[in-house]
């Protein structure tokens, strides 16, 4: 029986395959990016699309649902830069370089990076939502040339919480790109903004007809920031969200991940404004 | 169409189990009709039947020796095709890594006696959920293609039922092997035999089967058509999705809350309730570890939980996401509704609510009235 008809793994869907820890660092306080290679001598590609994301298993503890952090076009390892919050998280937070854990993926939809050429890009991130934009960050740099400009609005809790500082500052150097960064909380260090990460489309020129946006972190923040992209002019077709739910299986069976008529992991998580104007508002949905 | 009698009945599960089938039927366990499996007809519940009503289920003895003559009971066949509790795979630690082993356990060959006609539909919707665009659930799958299917039309209907407005019995129409009719009356006690599949025909052929006079076919057809008009309860589905898209902030959803216990037995009798979780488990060394799948509930609240917290806190809330998922989303997942009318749902709710009179209150709620027309 043919029991992945997506074609988007090798063994059943079920089952995670064996990958090694390559490297494993901190990025912040409670934020941390494990390099991930295949652990076997034949030589295996990762293939994904910026937006996927991965179940990652750790040994006896069980698995959880990360995005891939890294640049698609590099098909020898996988990041995965991760928010230490659960017991499974805690555990992968742990790992050492050589150990192994389990890997199902990729799944789901990926951010519109064929549909957005041609048009401006406003990649609106709050948290932890950076990671899952970063692989389009890249494909956008890399392909610099096929989009229009390019802004990366991007909020973090305090200055020490700010994800890839070295990365922004290089991307900021080397390319044609808009980078803003405000923190919610400053200390005696920060010259940048202070406030929510929306107040920062007040320092962005947006042309709306040929903007194209991408949002992702914590549901209030995406709200909002979809609300002010709406009051820019920017159409709701044309802004798209990534949404986190509780996933289990990944595949559109168990149900957790329903978000009205959707399965998150199946449907999503990346998902065109238009398509859940009528439900994002809806509490405890 | 054909006619047997009991001891055909009986001869029809022996030749099953010659076949290599598991055979399952209904017995009478713990106060209840379940289904478990059986050796011959006199596991069947001889003489029993059910009466039903919101929050209340009791076998009643019947004056007859009918072998069909209950309704439905708190189980359905999910629970072989979508087992309560499996185990995915177990894994020991290597080095610092693990192997995962599959179970080797051959596939269960099921033959089901009793499937009714509702629930020969909700065998049909999870035909749907475990085979999406994306991926096929093999365990499913791979029971139910090996499965012989004996349906028995309905001759009678509980308080609770209301599958005629679902349009889903009392009479099954396709999907089986085998349906039966039972029939008892003057001329005698015997079952109207329809085939629908080449198998059918394979065990009918091996039968001492008559053909079925026009007499007893008419006897079968007003047995069925007495369990339709005997049901008093019905949803109203016009509309159906559009009315609970539009209502998710109606006030009954509270007023459901202040009743409902967030128990979870709804979504454990309902036969489409798909719903599920992975646990995986370690021995005390640390070094085995199993993953199995159980069902869950959205009553749980663990079920939406993420690490910032659950997304449906309220009981309110959990409900609505069952019922809206059950009549309305379910539409736009699988193309069909969830509910198939079995009633289950309103039987085993300990506080009795009744899924067709909580959509009649939002239907008609006056900001409905155009949604109602």
């Amino acid at each position: 029986m043919d029991n992945n008809k997506s074609g988007l793994m090798k063994l059943d869907p079920m089952t995670p395959e064996a990958v090694k820890v390559k490297k494993i660092f901190w990025e912040t306080e409670d934020v941390f990016t494990i390099e991930l290679v295949y652990d076997s001598d034949e030589k295996r590609e990762f293939s994904y699309k910026p937006g996927q994301f991965n179940m990652l298993y750790a040994f006896g503890v069980g698995e959880s649902a990360i995005s891939i952090s890294s640049d698609s076009s590099k098909k020898n390892s996988l990041l995965h830069t991760i928010h230490k919050v659960g017991y499974v998280t805690n555990v992968l937070s742990k790992l050492k370089k050589g150990d192994i854990i389990g890997l199902r993926g990729p799944f789901g939809s990926s951010w519109p990076l064929e549909e957005a050429k041609g048009k401006d890009i406003c990649i609106i991130v709050g948290g932890i939502g950076l990671a899952p934009l970063r692989p389009s960050i890249y494909h956008i740099l890399k392909h610099r040339k096929q989009y229009g400009k390019f802004v990366l609005l991007y909020g973090a809790r305090t200055p020490r919480d700010i994800l890839y500082p070295v990365e922004l500052e290089s991307w900021r150097k080397k390319y044609d790109i808009q980078i803003e960064v405000t923190v919610d909380r400053a200390d005696s260090t920060w010259r940048g903004h202070v406030g929510v990460v929306t107040t920062l489309l007040n320092y962005v020129e947006l042309n709306p007809e040929k903007t194209m946006a991408m949002v992702c972190g914590p549901e209030i923040m995406m709200k909002y920031a979809v609300d002010e992209l709406i009051k820019h002019g920017v159409t709701e077709k044309e802004i798209y969200v990534s949404l986190e739910r509780n996933m289990k299986c990944a595949l559109g069976f168990c149900g957790h991940c329903q978000y009205g008529p959707s399965f998150v992991c199946k449907d999503g998580p990346v998902f065109s404004f238009s398509k859940v104007t009528d439900i994002f508002e809806i509490k405890e949905l | 169409m054909k006619t047997i009698d009991k001891s055909n009945l009986d001869k029809i599960i022996g030749i099953l189990k010659k076949d290599g089938y598991t055979v399952i039927g209904p017995i009478v366990k713990d106060g209840a009709i379940v289904y478990d499996e059986i050796e011959s007809i006199n596991d069947l519940p001889v003489g029993w039947g059910d009466e039903q009503e919101a929050g209340s289920y009791k076998l009643v003895k019947r004056n007859d020796d009918s072998l069909f003559g209950y309704v439905v009971g708190p189980q359905s066949w999910k629970k072989f095709l979508f087992p309560q509790r499996m185990k995915l795979w177990e894994a020991g630690r290597e080095g610092r890594g693990f192997k995962i082993n599959h179970s080797d356990e051959p596939v269960p060959k099921y033959a089901f006696l009793g499937v009714r006609s509702c629930e020969l539909k909700a065998i049909f919707i999870q035909d749907k959920v475990f085979n999406n665009d994306m991926y096929t659930d093999s365990y499913y799958n791979n029971v139910r293609n090996n499965i012989f299917i004996i349906s028995v039309n309905c001759t009678q209907s509980a308080s609770t039922c209301f599958c005629v407005s679902m349009k889903s019995g009392p009479k099954a129409k396709d999907g089986f092997d085998i349906s039966l009719t039972e029939v008892i009356n003057k001329e005698g006690h015997y079952f109207v035999l329809d085939e629908a599949s080449e198998k059918g025909k394979e065990l009918t052929e091996m039968l001492d089967a008559q053909t079925a006079t026009e007499q007893q076919i008419k006897a079968a057809d007003e047995a069925i058509a007495s369990a339709e008009l005997s049901m008093k309860r019905s949803m109203n589905t016009a509309g159906i999705k559009e009315l609970l898209y539009h209502n998710h902030d109606h006030p009954n959803w509270a007023e459901i809350a202040t009743r409902c216990l967030s128990c979870a037995n709804c979504t454990l009798v309902c036969p489409t309730c798909f719903c599920h979780t992975m646990e995986d488990t370690t021995d005390l060394t640390g070094d085995h570890t199993e993953r199995w799948r159980r069902w869950d509930s959205c009553f749980s609240l663990d079920y939406s939980k993420v690490a910032g917290g659950s997304f449906r806190t309220s009981a309110k809330a959990r409900y609505r996401q069952w019922m809206t998922h059950k009549l309305a989303s379910w539409i736009d997942q699988f193309g069909t509704s969830g509910c198939v009318g079995c009633g289950r749902c309103i039987s085993w709710c300990p506080v009795g609510i009744d899924i067709t009179s909580e959509v009649e209150k939002i239907r008609n709620s006056p900001k409905n009235k155009i949604i109602n027309q």
